[in-house]
Protein backbone atom coordinates (compact mmCIF):
# COMPACT_ATOMS: atom_id res chain seq x y z
CA UNK A 1 0.00 0.00 0.00
CA UNK A 2 0.84 3.62 -1.12
CA UNK A 3 2.02 5.59 2.25
CA UNK A 4 1.04 9.41 1.72
CA UNK A 5 4.42 11.88 2.48
CA UNK A 6 2.87 13.42 5.89
CA UNK A 7 1.89 9.46 6.99
CA UNK A 8 5.51 8.91 6.76
CA UNK A 9 6.36 11.99 8.34
CA UNK A 10 4.61 11.65 11.34
CA UNK A 11 5.41 7.80 11.84
CA UNK A 12 9.01 9.33 11.47
CA UNK A 13 11.32 11.24 14.10
CA UNK A 14 10.58 14.46 12.66
CA UNK A 15 9.30 17.32 15.56
CA UNK A 16 5.81 17.33 16.24
CA UNK A 17 3.78 20.47 16.58
CA UNK A 18 0.89 18.43 18.40
CA UNK A 19 1.31 15.25 20.23
CA UNK A 20 -1.05 13.62 22.84
CA UNK A 21 -0.53 9.96 24.24
CA UNK A 22 -3.52 8.10 26.12
CA UNK A 23 -5.77 11.75 26.20
CA UNK A 24 -8.56 10.92 27.98
CA UNK A 25 -11.47 13.27 29.46
CA UNK A 26 -14.32 12.31 31.30
CA UNK A 27 -17.84 14.49 32.70
CA UNK A 28 -18.95 12.60 35.11
CA UNK A 29 -19.83 9.02 34.22
CA UNK A 30 -19.45 10.35 30.25
CA UNK A 31 -16.31 9.92 28.47
CA UNK A 32 -16.05 12.30 25.95
CA UNK A 33 -12.58 11.14 25.06
CA UNK A 34 -10.95 7.94 25.90
CA UNK A 35 -7.35 6.64 25.05
CA UNK A 36 -6.75 9.05 22.21
CA UNK A 37 -2.81 8.89 20.81
CA UNK A 38 -2.01 11.85 17.91
CA UNK A 39 1.36 12.94 16.57
CA UNK A 40 0.79 16.05 13.78
CA UNK A 41 4.07 16.89 12.22
CA UNK A 42 4.84 20.54 11.70
CA UNK A 43 3.77 22.07 8.90
CA UNK A 44 1.06 19.50 8.19
CA UNK A 45 -2.83 19.72 7.93
CA UNK A 46 -4.60 17.56 10.36
CA UNK A 47 -8.16 16.87 9.67
CA UNK A 48 -10.45 15.72 12.77
CA UNK A 49 -13.47 14.55 11.06
CA UNK A 50 -16.73 12.65 12.75
CA UNK A 51 -20.12 13.36 13.64
CA UNK A 52 -21.46 15.67 16.47
CA UNK A 53 -20.80 14.36 20.02
CA UNK A 54 -18.11 12.44 18.55
CA UNK A 55 -15.63 14.67 21.05
CA UNK A 56 -13.94 17.26 18.77
CA UNK A 57 -14.28 19.99 19.94
CA UNK A 58 -12.96 18.10 23.53
CA UNK A 59 -9.61 17.12 21.79
CA UNK A 60 -9.30 21.03 20.68
CA UNK A 61 -10.39 22.48 23.80
CA UNK A 62 -7.67 20.27 26.08
CA UNK A 63 -4.73 21.13 23.39
CA UNK A 64 -5.69 24.67 23.74
CA UNK A 65 -5.11 24.38 27.50
CA UNK A 66 -8.65 25.17 27.89
CA UNK A 67 -10.07 22.08 29.37
CA UNK A 68 -7.78 20.39 31.52
CA UNK A 69 -7.39 16.23 30.86
CA UNK A 70 -8.84 13.76 33.01
CA UNK A 71 -5.92 11.06 31.90
CA UNK A 72 -2.71 11.52 29.29
CA UNK A 73 -0.44 14.10 27.96
CA UNK A 74 -0.12 16.08 25.50
CA UNK A 75 2.36 19.12 23.94
CA UNK A 76 1.82 21.54 21.24
CA UNK A 77 4.80 23.41 19.35
CA UNK A 78 7.10 21.94 21.56
CA UNK A 79 5.48 22.70 25.24
CA UNK A 80 3.34 20.54 27.58
CA UNK A 81 0.14 21.17 27.81
CA UNK A 82 -0.53 20.74 31.38
CA UNK A 83 2.77 22.30 32.58
CA UNK A 84 3.57 24.83 29.99
CA UNK A 85 0.36 26.01 29.75
CA UNK A 86 1.68 29.98 28.70
CA UNK A 87 4.17 29.00 26.24
CA UNK A 88 0.99 26.51 24.82
CA UNK A 89 -1.16 30.02 24.52
CA UNK A 90 2.00 31.95 22.96
CA UNK A 91 2.31 29.40 20.60
CA UNK A 92 -1.56 28.75 19.07
CA UNK A 93 -4.49 30.67 17.35
CA UNK A 94 -7.40 29.35 17.91
CA UNK A 95 -11.50 30.08 16.08
CA UNK A 96 -14.07 27.15 17.79
CA UNK A 97 -16.86 26.52 16.67
CA UNK A 98 -19.13 29.51 17.68
CA UNK A 99 -17.44 32.75 16.96
CA UNK A 100 -15.92 33.90 20.46
CA UNK A 101 -16.94 37.63 19.10
CA UNK A 102 -18.28 40.57 21.38
CA UNK A 103 -20.85 42.62 19.79
CA UNK A 104 -20.46 45.67 21.64
CA UNK A 105 -16.73 46.47 19.82
CA UNK A 106 -16.12 47.04 16.25
CA UNK A 107 -14.48 44.39 14.50
CA UNK A 108 -10.74 46.84 14.16
CA UNK A 109 -11.72 47.10 18.07
CA UNK A 110 -11.68 43.38 17.92
CA UNK A 111 -8.66 42.57 16.00
CA UNK A 112 -6.56 45.28 17.76
CA UNK A 113 -7.50 43.91 21.80
CA UNK A 114 -6.44 40.63 19.97
CA UNK A 115 -3.27 41.63 19.21
CA UNK A 116 -2.60 43.62 22.78
CA UNK A 117 -3.31 39.97 24.50
CA UNK A 118 -0.23 38.52 22.50
CA UNK A 119 1.76 41.67 23.49
CA UNK A 120 1.95 43.13 19.76
CA UNK A 121 2.79 47.09 19.64
CA UNK A 122 0.54 49.41 17.97
CA UNK A 123 2.31 49.61 14.87
CA UNK A 124 2.41 45.80 14.37
CA UNK A 125 -1.36 45.11 15.21
CA UNK A 126 -1.96 47.92 12.21
CA UNK A 127 0.22 45.96 9.99
CA UNK A 128 -0.95 42.98 10.75
CA UNK A 129 -4.94 44.47 9.95
CA UNK A 130 -3.63 44.82 6.98
CA UNK A 131 -2.16 41.86 6.15
CA UNK A 132 -5.41 40.21 7.03
CA UNK A 133 -7.74 42.29 4.58
CA UNK A 134 -8.25 39.22 2.39
CA UNK A 135 -9.90 37.63 4.93
CA UNK A 136 -11.95 40.43 6.05
CA UNK A 137 -14.62 43.29 4.80
CA UNK A 138 -12.52 46.03 5.69
CA UNK A 139 -16.05 48.39 4.85
CA UNK A 140 -17.44 46.96 7.66
CA UNK A 141 -13.90 46.76 9.91
CA UNK A 142 -15.03 50.05 12.01
CA UNK A 143 -18.42 48.81 12.35
CA UNK A 144 -20.16 46.82 15.53
CA UNK A 145 -19.65 43.17 15.01
CA UNK A 146 -23.42 42.92 16.24
CA UNK A 147 -24.09 44.30 12.93
CA UNK A 148 -21.98 41.10 10.92
CA UNK A 149 -23.52 38.58 9.42
CA UNK A 150 -22.42 34.51 10.14
CA UNK A 151 -19.94 34.29 7.73
CA UNK A 152 -18.39 38.08 8.50
CA UNK A 153 -18.09 36.91 12.18
CA UNK A 154 -16.76 33.51 11.41
CA UNK A 155 -13.86 35.04 9.27
CA UNK A 156 -13.12 37.65 11.78
CA UNK A 157 -12.86 35.30 14.50
CA UNK A 158 -10.61 33.38 12.16
CA UNK A 159 -8.51 37.11 11.60
CA UNK A 160 -8.52 37.55 15.46
CA UNK A 161 -7.17 33.97 15.58
CA UNK A 162 -4.16 34.82 12.89
CA UNK A 163 -3.19 38.05 14.46
CA UNK A 164 0.11 37.05 15.95
CA UNK A 165 1.19 34.30 13.46
CA UNK A 166 0.76 31.51 15.65
CA UNK A 167 3.41 28.62 15.03
CA UNK A 168 -0.35 25.91 15.20
CA UNK A 169 -3.88 26.99 14.11
CA UNK A 170 -6.92 25.35 15.84
CA UNK A 171 -9.97 25.37 13.92
CA UNK A 172 -13.12 23.61 15.15
CA UNK A 173 -15.56 23.61 12.57
CA UNK A 174 -14.04 26.83 10.89
CA UNK A 175 -16.93 26.47 8.54
CA UNK A 176 -19.67 25.09 10.04
CA UNK A 177 -23.02 27.01 8.88
CA UNK A 178 -21.19 29.16 6.22
CA UNK A 179 -22.43 29.76 2.63
CA UNK A 180 -20.46 28.36 0.15
CA UNK A 181 -18.47 31.45 -1.55
CA UNK A 182 -17.33 32.38 2.44
CA UNK A 183 -16.44 28.76 2.77
CA UNK A 184 -14.49 28.79 -0.18
CA UNK A 185 -12.59 31.90 0.76
CA UNK A 186 -11.79 30.30 4.48
CA UNK A 187 -10.53 26.85 2.64
CA UNK A 188 -8.44 28.95 -0.13
CA UNK A 189 -6.99 30.97 3.36
CA UNK A 190 -6.40 27.82 5.32
CA UNK A 191 -4.35 26.42 2.02
CA UNK A 192 -2.17 29.93 2.25
CA UNK A 193 -1.41 29.73 5.64
CA UNK A 194 0.09 26.08 5.27
CA UNK A 195 1.79 26.93 1.93
CA UNK A 196 3.38 29.88 2.22
CA UNK A 197 4.06 30.24 6.55
CA UNK A 198 4.11 26.48 7.16
CA UNK A 199 1.50 27.08 9.40
CA UNK A 200 0.05 23.80 11.31
CA UNK A 201 -2.94 23.37 11.42
CA UNK A 202 -5.54 21.51 13.38
CA UNK A 203 -8.82 21.59 12.18
CA UNK A 204 -12.22 19.64 13.14
CA UNK A 205 -15.16 19.17 10.65
CA UNK A 206 -18.15 17.15 9.91
CA UNK A 207 -17.51 18.46 6.63
CA UNK A 208 -16.35 14.86 3.98
CA UNK A 209 -15.51 17.38 1.28
CA UNK A 210 -13.73 19.59 3.72
CA UNK A 211 -11.58 17.01 4.84
CA UNK A 212 -10.99 15.30 1.83
CA UNK A 213 -9.95 18.93 0.01
CA UNK A 214 -7.85 20.68 2.99
CA UNK A 215 -5.97 17.73 4.89
CA UNK A 216 -3.07 16.18 4.66
CA UNK A 217 -3.99 13.72 6.93
CA UNK A 218 -7.56 12.34 8.51
CA UNK A 219 -8.16 11.40 11.85
CA UNK A 220 -11.80 9.71 12.54
CA UNK A 221 -13.28 9.91 15.79
CA UNK A 222 -16.36 8.03 17.08
CA UNK A 223 -17.25 8.31 20.35
CA UNK A 224 -14.06 9.22 21.96
CA UNK A 225 -11.92 7.00 19.87
CA UNK A 226 -10.13 7.69 17.15
CA UNK A 227 -11.10 4.97 14.83
CA UNK A 228 -8.68 5.66 12.15
CA UNK A 229 -6.32 7.57 10.56
CA UNK A 230 -4.37 8.56 7.19
CA UNK A 231 -4.22 10.52 4.18
CA UNK A 232 -7.64 10.74 2.93
CA UNK A 233 -6.94 8.37 0.06
CA UNK A 234 -5.10 6.28 1.89
CA UNK A 235 -8.46 5.51 4.20
CA UNK A 236 -10.34 5.65 0.84
CA UNK A 237 -8.27 2.71 -0.80
CA UNK A 238 -8.96 0.53 2.51
CA UNK A 239 -12.60 0.70 1.90
CA UNK A 240 -12.18 0.20 -2.40
CA UNK A 241 -12.11 2.97 -5.00
CA UNK A 242 -15.72 2.19 -5.72
CA UNK A 243 -18.92 1.91 -3.72
CA UNK A 244 -22.38 0.23 -4.85
CA UNK A 245 -25.05 1.87 -3.00
CA UNK A 246 -28.77 0.20 -3.30
CA UNK A 247 -31.86 1.81 -1.98
CA UNK A 248 -34.00 -0.81 -1.35
CA UNK A 249 -38.28 -0.70 -0.24
CA UNK A 250 -37.89 -4.34 0.87
CA UNK A 251 -36.09 -5.77 3.22
CA UNK A 252 -32.40 -4.81 3.56
CA UNK A 253 -30.95 -7.39 5.19
CA UNK A 254 -31.87 -9.56 1.98
CA UNK A 255 -30.62 -7.60 0.00
CA UNK A 256 -27.28 -7.42 1.65
CA UNK A 257 -27.24 -11.22 1.40
CA UNK A 258 -27.80 -11.22 -2.21
CA UNK A 259 -25.15 -8.58 -3.13
CA UNK A 260 -22.87 -10.42 -0.86
CA UNK A 261 -23.30 -13.20 -3.68
CA UNK A 262 -21.58 -11.23 -6.51
CA UNK A 263 -18.11 -11.28 -7.26
CA UNK A 264 -15.67 -8.73 -6.51
CA UNK A 265 -17.81 -6.57 -3.95
CA UNK A 266 -17.07 -6.72 -0.22
CA UNK A 267 -17.83 -4.54 2.64
CA UNK A 268 -21.52 -4.55 2.85
CA UNK A 269 -22.80 -2.26 5.12
CA UNK A 270 -26.76 -2.23 5.86
CA UNK A 271 -27.74 2.04 6.72
CA UNK A 272 -31.36 1.82 7.11
CA UNK A 273 -32.57 1.38 3.95
CA UNK A 274 -29.40 1.68 1.66
CA UNK A 275 -27.08 -0.91 1.32
CA UNK A 276 -23.88 -0.25 0.38
CA UNK A 277 -20.67 -2.50 -1.06
CA UNK A 278 -17.46 -1.40 -1.53
CA UNK A 279 -15.94 -2.34 -4.83
CA UNK A 280 -12.67 -2.31 -7.02
CA UNK A 281 -14.79 -1.16 -10.18
CA UNK A 282 -18.32 -0.33 -9.80
CA UNK A 283 -18.93 -0.22 -13.82
CA UNK A 284 -18.31 -3.77 -13.82
CA UNK A 285 -20.38 -4.92 -10.79
CA UNK A 286 -23.50 -2.48 -11.03
CA UNK A 287 -25.17 -4.68 -13.40
CA UNK A 288 -24.81 -8.24 -11.74
CA UNK A 289 -25.84 -6.52 -8.47
CA UNK A 290 -29.18 -5.52 -10.13
CA UNK A 291 -29.90 -9.11 -11.07
CA UNK A 292 -28.64 -10.64 -8.07
CA UNK A 293 -31.53 -8.11 -6.24
CA UNK A 294 -34.37 -8.77 -8.71
CA UNK A 295 -33.64 -12.79 -8.30
CA UNK A 296 -33.82 -12.29 -4.78
CA UNK A 297 -37.03 -10.66 -5.27
CA UNK A 298 -36.01 -7.17 -3.35
CA UNK A 299 -37.39 -4.08 -4.36
CA UNK A 300 -34.78 -1.49 -5.91
CA UNK A 301 -35.79 2.40 -5.44
CA UNK A 302 -32.16 3.29 -6.12
CA UNK A 303 -29.21 2.22 -7.67
CA UNK A 304 -25.87 4.30 -8.21
CA UNK A 305 -21.99 3.71 -7.86
CA UNK A 306 -19.99 6.63 -6.69
CA UNK A 307 -15.81 7.17 -5.95
CA UNK A 308 -15.53 6.07 -2.02
CA UNK A 309 -15.84 8.82 -0.07
CA UNK A 310 -14.56 9.19 3.65
CA UNK A 311 -18.32 8.69 4.84
CA UNK A 312 -18.14 5.32 3.13
CA UNK A 313 -14.76 5.24 5.63
CA UNK A 314 -17.16 6.14 8.15
CA UNK A 315 -19.94 3.76 7.53
CA UNK A 316 -17.31 0.50 6.51
CA UNK A 317 -15.66 1.68 10.41
CA UNK A 318 -18.70 1.94 12.78
CA UNK A 319 -21.18 1.33 10.90
CA UNK A 320 -23.22 4.64 10.97
CA UNK A 321 -22.70 7.54 8.88
CA UNK A 322 -21.90 10.78 9.51
CA UNK A 323 -25.21 13.42 9.75
CA UNK A 324 -24.24 16.61 8.91
CA UNK A 325 -26.19 19.61 10.99
CA UNK A 326 -26.13 22.85 10.27
CA UNK B 1 -12.57 39.97 -2.23
CA UNK B 2 -8.82 40.12 -2.77
CA UNK B 3 -6.16 37.56 -3.26
CA UNK B 4 -3.69 38.82 -1.28
CA UNK B 5 -1.89 36.42 0.90
CA UNK B 6 -2.52 36.94 4.51
CA UNK B 7 1.10 36.55 5.77
CA UNK B 8 3.79 38.55 5.56
CA UNK B 9 6.36 39.37 2.68
CA UNK B 10 9.35 36.73 2.98
CA UNK B 11 11.71 39.56 3.51
CA UNK B 12 9.67 41.29 6.42
CA UNK B 13 10.08 40.03 10.09
CA UNK B 14 7.02 38.09 11.17
CA UNK B 15 5.27 39.67 13.55
CA UNK B 16 5.34 36.89 16.81
CA UNK B 17 3.21 36.87 19.85
CA UNK B 18 5.61 37.56 23.06
CA UNK B 19 4.53 38.19 26.89
CA UNK B 20 2.92 41.53 27.60
CA UNK B 21 3.99 41.06 30.75
CA UNK B 22 0.78 41.48 34.13
CA UNK B 23 0.23 44.92 33.82
CA UNK B 24 0.06 45.60 30.28
CA UNK B 25 -2.32 42.44 30.27
CA UNK B 26 -4.10 44.26 33.15
CA UNK B 27 -4.17 47.39 30.86
CA UNK B 28 -5.94 45.39 27.96
CA UNK B 29 -8.36 43.66 29.70
CA UNK B 30 -9.54 47.02 31.45
CA UNK B 31 -9.23 49.00 28.21
CA UNK B 32 -11.66 46.58 26.58
CA UNK B 33 -14.39 47.39 30.10
CA UNK B 34 -13.90 51.32 29.52
CA UNK B 35 -14.19 51.10 26.31
CA UNK B 36 -17.46 49.53 26.75
CA UNK B 37 -18.85 51.20 29.75
CA UNK B 38 -20.21 54.06 27.70
CA UNK B 39 -22.16 51.62 25.35
CA UNK B 40 -23.58 49.53 28.24
CA UNK B 41 -25.62 53.13 29.50
CA UNK B 42 -28.35 51.20 29.77
CA UNK B 43 -27.32 49.27 33.05
CA UNK B 44 -25.29 52.27 34.43
CA UNK B 45 -27.82 55.14 34.46
CA UNK B 46 -30.45 53.97 36.02
CA UNK B 47 -27.87 53.07 38.83
CA UNK B 48 -26.88 56.56 38.64
CA UNK B 49 -30.26 58.22 39.68
CA UNK B 50 -31.16 55.93 41.91
CA UNK B 51 -28.94 57.57 44.61
CA UNK B 52 -30.00 61.13 43.85
CA UNK B 53 -33.50 60.12 43.67
CA UNK B 54 -32.94 57.87 47.36
CA UNK B 55 -30.83 61.04 48.78
CA UNK B 56 -33.36 63.98 47.69
CA UNK B 57 -36.24 61.78 49.43
CA UNK B 58 -34.65 60.57 52.70
CA UNK B 59 -33.42 64.58 53.63
CA UNK B 60 -36.52 65.41 52.88
CA UNK B 61 -38.52 63.16 54.82
CA UNK B 62 -36.42 63.51 57.89
CA UNK B 63 -34.23 66.11 57.95
CA UNK B 64 -36.88 68.41 59.71
CA UNK B 65 -36.53 65.78 62.51
CA UNK B 66 -33.10 65.24 62.83
CA UNK B 67 -31.85 68.63 64.23
CA UNK B 68 -29.27 67.60 66.34
CA UNK B 69 -30.71 64.64 67.85
CA UNK B 70 -30.32 61.88 64.37
CA UNK B 71 -26.72 63.13 63.74
CA UNK B 72 -23.84 65.13 64.68
CA UNK B 73 -23.46 66.90 61.60
CA UNK B 74 -25.77 68.34 59.18
CA UNK B 75 -27.93 65.58 57.95
CA UNK B 76 -27.71 66.60 54.41
CA UNK B 77 -24.12 65.49 54.86
CA UNK B 78 -24.76 62.56 56.99
CA UNK B 79 -26.68 61.33 54.05
CA UNK B 80 -24.16 62.21 51.47
CA UNK B 81 -22.06 59.24 52.37
CA UNK B 82 -25.11 56.67 52.11
CA UNK B 83 -25.54 57.93 48.36
CA UNK B 84 -22.14 57.20 47.22
CA UNK B 85 -22.82 53.55 49.27
CA UNK B 86 -25.72 52.94 47.14
CA UNK B 87 -24.41 53.80 43.54
CA UNK B 88 -20.99 51.70 44.45
CA UNK B 89 -22.35 49.23 46.36
CA UNK B 90 -23.29 45.96 43.94
CA UNK B 91 -22.36 47.66 40.68
CA UNK B 92 -19.65 45.95 38.62
CA UNK B 93 -19.14 44.04 35.75
CA UNK B 94 -20.20 41.17 36.46
CA UNK B 95 -23.34 41.13 34.13
CA UNK B 96 -20.69 41.78 31.62
CA UNK B 97 -18.55 38.58 32.30
CA UNK B 98 -21.82 36.62 32.54
CA UNK B 99 -22.64 37.54 29.04
CA UNK B 100 -18.76 36.81 27.90
CA UNK B 101 -18.71 33.44 29.39
CA UNK B 102 -21.61 32.60 27.96
CA UNK B 103 -20.66 34.00 24.45
CA UNK B 104 -17.93 32.15 24.57
CA UNK B 105 -15.27 35.25 24.61
CA UNK B 106 -14.24 34.76 28.38
CA UNK B 107 -12.68 31.10 26.67
CA UNK B 108 -11.01 33.49 23.88
CA UNK B 109 -9.01 35.37 26.29
CA UNK B 110 -8.59 31.91 28.27
CA UNK B 111 -6.66 30.81 25.39
CA UNK B 112 -4.45 34.00 25.25
CA UNK B 113 -1.65 34.28 26.80
CA UNK B 114 -2.89 37.06 29.33
CA UNK B 115 -2.43 36.68 33.21
CA UNK B 116 -5.39 35.26 34.43
CA UNK B 117 -5.80 37.25 37.43
CA UNK B 118 -5.58 40.43 35.23
CA UNK B 119 -8.17 39.05 33.63
CA UNK B 120 -10.75 39.87 36.64
CA UNK B 121 -8.23 42.78 37.85
CA UNK B 122 -8.70 44.20 34.61
CA UNK B 123 -12.38 44.86 35.22
CA UNK B 124 -11.94 45.68 38.57
CA UNK B 125 -10.05 48.90 36.87
CA UNK B 126 -12.50 49.73 34.86
CA UNK B 127 -15.48 49.05 38.13
CA UNK B 128 -13.07 51.57 40.09
CA UNK B 129 -13.49 54.34 37.59
CA UNK B 130 -17.19 54.19 37.04
CA UNK B 131 -17.29 54.13 40.80
CA UNK B 132 -15.51 57.71 40.86
CA UNK B 133 -17.50 58.56 37.77
CA UNK B 134 -20.67 57.50 39.28
CA UNK B 135 -19.93 60.06 42.70
CA UNK B 136 -19.73 63.33 40.31
CA UNK B 137 -23.08 63.20 40.44
CA UNK B 138 -24.17 62.61 43.93
CA UNK B 139 -20.97 65.15 44.87
CA UNK B 140 -22.94 67.74 42.93
CA UNK B 141 -26.15 67.42 44.04
CA UNK B 142 -24.57 67.74 47.37
CA UNK B 143 -22.79 70.68 46.64
CA UNK B 144 -26.24 72.27 45.51
CA UNK B 145 -27.77 71.52 48.55
CA UNK B 146 -25.04 73.11 50.84
CA UNK B 147 -23.14 70.32 51.42
CA UNK B 148 -19.18 71.72 51.71
CA UNK B 149 -16.00 70.07 52.34
CA UNK B 150 -14.82 73.55 54.71
CA UNK B 151 -13.00 71.57 56.98
CA UNK B 152 -11.22 69.44 54.97
CA UNK B 153 -11.26 70.92 51.69
CA UNK B 154 -10.16 69.76 48.28
CA UNK B 155 -8.10 66.68 49.66
CA UNK B 156 -10.82 65.27 51.99
CA UNK B 157 -13.19 65.47 48.63
CA UNK B 158 -11.14 63.39 47.29
CA UNK B 159 -10.31 60.93 50.17
CA UNK B 160 -14.45 60.76 50.56
CA UNK B 161 -14.82 60.02 46.70
CA UNK B 162 -11.61 57.29 47.03
CA UNK B 163 -13.29 55.65 50.35
CA UNK B 164 -16.81 55.38 48.32
CA UNK B 165 -14.79 53.71 45.19
CA UNK B 166 -12.61 51.43 47.25
CA UNK B 167 -16.07 50.07 49.25
CA UNK B 168 -17.43 49.69 45.74
CA UNK B 169 -14.31 47.90 44.62
CA UNK B 170 -14.39 45.89 47.87
CA UNK B 171 -17.62 44.70 46.97
CA UNK B 172 -17.20 43.48 43.34
CA UNK B 173 -15.63 40.46 44.54
CA UNK B 174 -19.13 38.92 45.58
CA UNK B 175 -20.63 39.34 42.08
CA UNK B 176 -17.74 38.66 40.39
CA UNK B 177 -17.85 35.37 42.72
CA UNK B 178 -21.14 34.59 41.69
CA UNK B 179 -20.34 35.42 38.21
CA UNK B 180 -17.64 32.85 37.76
CA UNK B 181 -19.42 30.07 39.75
CA UNK B 182 -22.64 30.19 38.37
CA UNK B 183 -22.57 31.97 34.64
CA UNK B 184 -26.07 32.87 35.70
CA UNK B 185 -27.01 36.80 34.98
CA UNK B 186 -29.66 36.16 37.65
CA UNK B 187 -27.54 34.84 40.06
CA UNK B 188 -25.57 38.01 39.90
CA UNK B 189 -28.28 39.98 40.09
CA UNK B 190 -29.67 38.39 43.47
CA UNK B 191 -25.94 39.18 44.84
CA UNK B 192 -27.54 42.63 45.08
CA UNK B 193 -29.20 41.62 48.07
CA UNK B 194 -26.54 41.08 49.84
CA UNK B 195 -26.67 45.37 49.63
CA UNK B 196 -29.73 45.47 52.38
CA UNK B 197 -28.27 44.00 55.66
CA UNK B 198 -25.06 46.22 54.88
CA UNK B 199 -26.91 49.09 54.30
CA UNK B 200 -29.81 48.99 56.75
CA UNK B 201 -27.90 46.89 59.40
CA UNK B 202 -26.07 50.68 59.82
CA UNK B 203 -25.89 53.84 60.43
CA UNK B 204 -27.75 55.00 57.49
CA UNK B 205 -29.94 57.16 58.44
CA UNK B 206 -29.42 57.79 62.11
CA UNK B 207 -26.87 57.75 63.96
CA UNK B 208 -26.30 54.77 66.58
CA UNK B 209 -27.12 56.80 69.91
CA UNK B 210 -30.98 57.20 68.73
CA UNK B 211 -31.49 53.65 68.28
CA UNK B 212 -33.00 50.35 69.29
CA UNK B 213 -29.87 48.66 71.46
CA UNK B 214 -30.64 46.02 69.19
CA UNK B 215 -29.98 47.32 66.15
CA UNK B 216 -27.73 49.79 67.58
CA UNK B 217 -25.68 46.27 68.73
CA UNK B 218 -25.51 44.66 65.13
CA UNK B 219 -24.17 48.01 63.58
CA UNK B 220 -20.55 47.04 65.55
CA UNK B 221 -20.66 44.04 63.30
CA UNK B 222 -21.27 45.69 60.05
CA UNK B 223 -18.52 47.21 58.35
CA UNK B 224 -20.35 49.42 55.87
CA UNK B 225 -20.99 51.51 59.78
CA UNK B 226 -17.31 52.20 59.80
CA UNK B 227 -16.76 53.37 56.14
CA UNK B 228 -19.67 55.94 56.34
CA UNK B 229 -18.00 57.20 59.67
CA UNK B 230 -14.83 57.76 58.30
CA UNK B 231 -16.87 59.37 55.43
CA UNK B 232 -18.53 61.46 57.62
CA UNK B 233 -15.30 62.39 59.55
CA UNK B 234 -14.29 64.28 57.02
CA UNK B 235 -16.96 66.76 56.90
CA UNK B 236 -15.96 67.63 60.28
CA UNK B 237 -11.91 67.78 59.94
CA UNK B 238 -9.02 64.89 59.93
CA UNK B 239 -9.77 62.17 61.89
CA UNK B 240 -7.06 59.64 61.67
CA UNK B 241 -9.18 57.31 63.84
CA UNK B 242 -12.22 57.13 62.08
CA UNK B 243 -10.52 56.87 58.54
CA UNK B 244 -8.44 54.20 59.64
CA UNK B 245 -11.47 52.04 61.10
CA UNK B 246 -13.35 53.09 57.98
CA UNK B 247 -10.09 51.61 56.06
CA UNK B 248 -9.75 48.71 58.07
CA UNK B 249 -13.63 48.01 57.26
CA UNK B 250 -13.04 48.51 53.36
CA UNK B 251 -10.02 46.07 53.93
CA UNK B 252 -12.03 43.25 55.18
CA UNK B 253 -14.71 43.19 53.01
CA UNK B 254 -12.62 43.35 50.28
CA UNK B 255 -10.53 40.24 51.01
CA UNK B 256 -13.56 38.23 52.30
CA UNK B 257 -15.07 39.14 49.17
CA UNK B 258 -12.11 39.03 46.40
CA UNK B 259 -10.69 35.75 48.18
CA UNK B 260 -14.23 34.37 46.61
CA UNK B 261 -13.68 35.94 43.49
CA UNK B 262 -10.12 34.76 42.82
CA UNK B 263 -11.66 31.25 44.02
CA UNK B 264 -14.06 31.38 41.76
CA UNK B 265 -11.73 32.25 39.24
CA UNK B 266 -9.69 29.68 39.67
CA UNK B 267 -11.96 26.80 39.78
CA UNK B 268 -13.76 27.93 36.41
CA UNK B 269 -10.49 27.67 34.63
CA UNK B 270 -9.68 24.19 36.13
CA UNK B 271 -13.20 23.06 35.52
CA UNK B 272 -12.75 24.38 31.68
Amino acid sequence: MRISHWSLVASLAVPSAISARGLRRTYGEVVAVDSLDLEVAAGEIYGFLGPNGAGKSTVVRMLCTLASMTAGSASVAGFDVATEGDQVRLSIGVALQDAALDGKLTGRETLTLQGRYYGLERGAIATRIEELAPLLEMDAIDRRVSTYSGGMKRRLDLAAALMHNPDVLFLDEPTTGLDPISRAVVWEQIRRLNRELGMTIFLTTQYLEEADALTHRVGILNEGRLVAEGAPDELKRTVGSDVVVARVAGDPEAAAAAIGKVPGVSHIEVYGNEVSAATGDGASVVSPVAVALSAAGVEVSDLSIHPTTLDDVFLELTGARIEVEE
Amino acid sequence: MSETALSSPPAREVIRARPSGFFSDMASVSSRALRLLPRDLEAIIPAMLIPLFFLVVTIGAIQNLAGDVISDIDYKAFQLPVAIMTAVTGMSRANALVIDISEGYFDRLLMTPVNRYALLLGLMVADFTLFVVMAIPVIALGFAIGVGFGATGVVGLVVFVLFGALWGLAFTGFPYAIALRTGNPGAVNSSFLLFFPFMFLTTAWVSRDVMTDWLAAITWFNPMTYALEGMRSLFSGWDGWALGRALLAIAVVGILAQSLAFRALRGRIRRG
